[in-house]
């Protein structure tokens, strides 16, 4: 940890003020990409920070979730809910905002928000209310969104997140942010503008999908926690198959308030960075838009309070026209709701229709592992590394891939989990491919691994197996071994034989080590380990070599 | 169609022929559908039905065909009752006099009766229906149709229903459907029923009450039968008289009848009583900020995008939003969007709407207090005055109308209770005056029973119709009446 910190803190060191440093940041071995860290990057430093540059500004970072619920109707009525259909296919009468049409709750989307709620630490409001949000937007059809805003259905939460440092060893620094609420809201249709016959065209397929917008407080100080939090959030909720937390499907879509101060000052004027489409762009943005208003509060000028759009061509955020100044959004009570009312199996009404009632501990018990506690289980159980246990459940598949193959493997969990995250894994990434789309099944790899914990195989020869399983022939480990004579050699007398002539071919080598030079013998093992194709013991080899040189 | 002098319903020839032609076509075999089976029936033109045109009198859905029938019409149609034709109203049910929709004003049958020409003299002008289901109060009152379906927010059933001398019920918030009633007041609004007899609003009412899935605000209904029992004892019943609906601007006519009436409860061995509802005196400007503010939310989805009337005017999208809904609302809608609005914004919302829901419960713990005390019933008037003529009516604007006419009505509205006017007595100029009957949440059918004892009693006399009629298309005046009317201007 130290070690770490300290790296991080020279980086911020030596920044000067509008300086900007290129650092490695792993969030997740899937994602190690190198990002623009503003001078006020980690929380970790920012304490250091503090004492040694006082005036030094800080970012702040809150972030608004808006999290499209898995289900298979919309929020208040029955149409589909499916991605890239016709447009204008899946709309009821009441998604088209037809008079006289009234919204009737789904209840799989309040327990998706009660399951989403009780994941987060929240508190589980028993009585929820729903409100009108009016603005006039043409992909809006009833000039108002259904929404949460007086009393939402959850509050008062904690996300916790893990940021992994990338320094001479991972680590991974815990971090919080707390939920200030999830509300359940209507998502709005989608505008497309046709600038050739300039018109603007209207799909309402997506208009009513139930939406969770979880609320998260300004607990970030970088883009980088902020990409962490969102991706434990994302790995939560697909954990809870609450949403399916696909962020180029727009599943998931973040927006960003930003912020920089001077520590122990008020918090800047903030900006609201929209537009955040993907994983990979959200910590680029914010950090983009976090030394904007360092570079204006710097230069005396002030942080104007707008929405900004991230153009990730240019990677920079840019201001949003914005929607005729003020928006007052004049919210009124939905009057055609009645207030959403959740209960405990002790204090379900008797007499009601149970397909009416939700019961708040039924689904707290129905809760599925979480990421946290898979990551716990698997160092615990496998004695990996906590970092390696990120990055398994980072990947979808891959914690499932891993324990089939220990559980089919006389291997080591700690021997599994370096082929499944250096090899596989670094196979996969290579070539775009997900866990499922791997070409070499658990077993196979199983098998390998066995012929190697068997001493059948030496490690080099097993990684010209697993290249050979890769390239998906359906070729047992076994048969590989068999076909191309990688096996380990157990003819005693072949290999001392050739040790005798590498030994005899290197006089030179011999004399060297004779006179002390013991690093030599390094030497004569590789010639033997080559002209064996690596399939001797390398032990047996040694000691063969120390023998016959002594 | 069947009965040519007014404008109160939209002849939608074509479409009622279909409805009629499919039920004779499909005639039951044998057993009827249900108690209303070949029952003609009217509905108000803001209910939603298939294919057949739905305006709410209103330019802005001039043509708008829905694709899909209001739960209560469906309910009709279900058991063989047969749709004779949408009636007319205020536009988007805004009005308390049916003078204020696009397709002009509903006259009142009772202006072409008898009654009234004997008492009122030749030169009498054309009285107003009352609103805002004017329309369907005038197609049951003249005997187009045997039911009709109007919408109360804040006595549109009600008040029509006395002004035109029927019985009208406005059932307990939520015991009908309100899916495919286009809305004015969500949270106000439920589908009223005008009928002739109090016992034919109580079949009705059975047929149309239930919970709707599409309607998360409907309530189950009580396990009574709605069906009236032939003899009610009222010696058990206590009457209340709330002392606050002694209000300004209550006619000398109406307070008689209403005094007549109480007298009849406590001859028949009713126990009549005083009660206080003390904040009935702000329940009309709560209603007003109310209304104002869900009809500026209600009202924002007509923009002519996906239905109704679209402008020409395609510079920007906010142009053709400006554009549309300045074109295709009347000052009425466009005024009450623009207070509904002004209630709304951030600074004002505490102010004004918050503080109006606050004074609404209080309203509605007002009415609880009184029934918690052991009174079944409340007796007041349902209108100050009997309907006023055409030309007086229009002197003031609707605003103002509204605010005088719903007085008695709207806070049954605001505490979601059920509430009939029953027609009374003819007032000295030969019109209706009704009375209202409000009891405790549920307790529709008890209301109504009492309502038939009363009808039984007070022996209400029938429209005695004289004379020609208009011709449709010009301002709907009888011929003979006209000078008179011009004389008023």
């Amino acid at each position: 940890m130290a070690a770490s910190l300290v790296g991080v803190l020279a980086v911020v060191r030596n920044v000067s003020v509008k300086r900007t440093v290129r650092s490695k940041c792993l969030i997740s071995s899937s994602h190690v990409c190198t990002r623009r860290l503003g001078a006020s990057a980690c929380r970790n430093a920012k304490a250091q920070v503090k004492r040694s540059l006082s005036q030094e500004l800080v970012g702040v970072v809150g972030l608004e979730i808006h999290a499209q619920i898995h289900a298979s109707t919309k929020l208040f009525s029955g149409s589909q809910v499916r991605f890239s259909s016709p447009p204008n296919s899946l709309v009821s009468f009441f998604d088209a905002s037809l008079p006289g049409t009234l919204p009737v709750l789904n209840r799989r989307c309040v327990e998706a928000a009660v399951m989403t709620g009780l994941a987060l630490n929240c508190t589980i409001n028993k009585k929820s209310l729903f409100d009108r949000k009016h603005y006039f937007y043409a992909d809006l059809p009833a000039g108002y969104q259904i929404t949460q805003q007086r009393l939402p259905v959850a509050v008062d939460g904690r996300l916790s997140y893990g940021v992994l440092v990338d320094g001479s060893q991972n680590h991974v620094l815990e971090r919080s942010v707390r939920i200030k609420q999830i509300q359940l809201e209507q998502d709005s249709g989608k505008s497309l503008r046709d600038g050739h016959r300039s018109q603007t065209l209207i799909d309402l397929n997506r208009a009513g999908i139930g939406l969770m917008e979880l609320v998260m407080e300004p607990d970030m100080c970088c883009g980088e926690e902020a990409a962490a939090a969102v991706r434990e959030l994302q790995l939560i909720l697909q954990a809870l198959g609450t949403c399916q937390g696909n962020m180029s499907e727009g599943q998931l879509r973040v927006d960003a308030n930003v912020s920089v101060h001077r520590p122990g000052e008020p918090l800047g004027v903030r900006t609201e960075v929209k537009n955040i489409n993907s994983a990979r762009f959200l910590a680029r943005a914010i950090d983009y838009e976090l030394q904007r208003q360092m570079a204006v509060v710097e230069s005396g000028g002030t942080v104007v309070n707008e929405t900004r759009a991230f153009d990730f061509k240019s990677g920079q955020t840019i201001p949003m026209r914005d929607k005729e100044g003020l928006q007052d959004y004049r919210f009124m009570p939905e009057p055609n709701l009645p207030p959403l009312l959740l209960y405990d199996q002790q204090t379900a009404p008797m007499d009601a229709d149970p397909t009416q009632v939700i019961l708040i501990d039924q689904i707290q018990e129905q809760l599925p592992e979480l990421p946290r506690v898979t990551r716990e289980r698997l160092v615990k159980t496998y004695g990996i590394l906590p970092e390696h246990s990120f990055t398994l459940v980072n990947e979808d598949d891959l914690v499932d891939y891993f324990v089939s193959v220990v559980q089919r493997t006389k291997a080591e969990p700690r021997k599994v989990i370096g082929w499944v995250l250096k090899d596989l894994l670094g196979q996969l990434k290579q070539r775009c491919l997900s866990t499922a789309q791997s070409p070499i099944s658990p077993l196979a790899l199983a098998e390998l691994l066995d012929l190697l914990e068997a001493g059948r195989i030496s490690s080099p020869a097993a990684k010209l197996v697993f290249q050979e399983l890769w390239k998906g022939t359906g070729r047992s480990a076994e048969q590989i071994v068999e076909q191309q004579d990688l096996g380990v050699m157990r003819d005693h007398g072949e290999i001392e034989r050739i040790c005798q002539s590498v030994i005899d071919s290197h006089p030179e080598e011999v004399r060297a080590i004779r006179g002390g030079n013991r690093n030599v013998l390094n030497k004569l093992m590789g010639r033997v380990m080559k002209q064996t194709k690596g399939r001797a013991d390398p032990l047996l080899v040694r000691t063969l070599l120390e023998e016959k040189t002594s | 169609m069947l009965y040519p002098p007014f404008r109160d319903v939209h002849r939608h020839g074509n479409d009622c022929d279909v409805v009629m032609n499919e039920h004779h076509s499909a005639p039951p075999a044998g057993k009827p559908k249900g108690p209303l089976d070949g029952i003609p029936f009217s509905v108000k033109d803001n209910f939603c039905t298939e294919s057949m045109e739905t305006t709410c009198a209103s330019r802005m859905l001039k043509g708008y065909r829905p694709p899909y029938t209001a739960t209560v019409v469906q309910k009709l149609l279900d058991q063989g009752a047969v749709l004779i034709g949408k009636t007319n109203l205020d536009e988007f049910a805004m009005g308390s006099g049916s003078t204020d929709g696009v397709f002009g004003p509903v006259q009142n049958p009772w202006s072409y009766s008898v009654q009234y020409r004997e008492r009122a003299g030749a030169d009498a002008g054309w009285t107003i229906a009352g609103g805002s289901s004017g329309g369907s109060a005038v197609a049951v009152a003249a005997q187009t149709s045997f039911f009709a379906l109007g919408s109360d927010t804040g006595g549109s059933t009600r008040n029509p229903g006395a002004l035109c001398g029927v019985v009208a019920l406005k059932p307990t918030y939520g015991l009908l459907s309100r899916h495919g009633l286009i809305p004015l007041v969500n949270s106000m609004d439920v589908p009223g029923i005008l009928t002739r007899s109090a016992s034919d609003a109580a079949t009705v009412l059975g047929v149309l009450q239930g919970l709707d899935k599409k309607d998360s605000t409907t309530i189950p209904p009580p396990a009574t039968p709605t069906h009236l029992p032939e003899e009610i004892d009222v010696r058990k019943i206590r009457i209340g008289i709330p002392r606050e609906y002694h209000a300004p601007g209550l006619s000398a006519e109406t307070l008689s009848q209403w005094t007549r009436v109480a007298d009849l409860f406590e001859r028949e061995g009713a126990s009549v009583e005083p009660v206080s509802l003390p904040h009935t005196q702000h329940s009309i400007v709560c209603y007003h900020v109310l209304c104002t503010a869900e009809v500026a939310s209600n009202m924002a989805r007509f923009d002519g995008l996906e239905y109704g009337h679209r402008s020409a005017l395609e510079d920007s999208t906010e142009a053709l939003y400006a554009a549309t809904r300045h074109e295709a609302f009347n000052d009425v809608v466009r005024r009450r969007i623009l207070a509904g609005n002004f209630f709304l914004l951030k600074r004002n919302y505490e102010l004004y709407f918050m503080k109006a829901q606050k004074v609404r419960r209080l309203i509605a713990q007002d009415f609880a207090r009184v029934f918690h005390g052991g009174v079944d019933v409340l007796l007041t008037p349902t209108t100050l005055t009997d309907a006023a003529p055409y030309r007086q009516f229009i002197q003031e604007d609707n605003r103002t109308r509204s605010t005088q006419e719903d007085v008695f009505t709207q806070p049954a509205n605001m505490a979601g209770l059920p509430a009939v006017t029953v027609p009374t007595a003819l007032s000295s100029r030969g019109l209706p005056i009704g009375l209202q009957l409000i009891g405790p949440a549920l307790h529709d059918t008890r209301l109504l029973a009492l309502a038939a004892w009363l009808q039984k009693r007070l022996c209400f006399p029938r429209l005695e119709l004289a004379g020609t009629w208009a011709e449709p298309g010009d301002v709907g005046v009888a011929p003979g009446l006209q000078g008179a009317l011009q004389g008023h201007t």
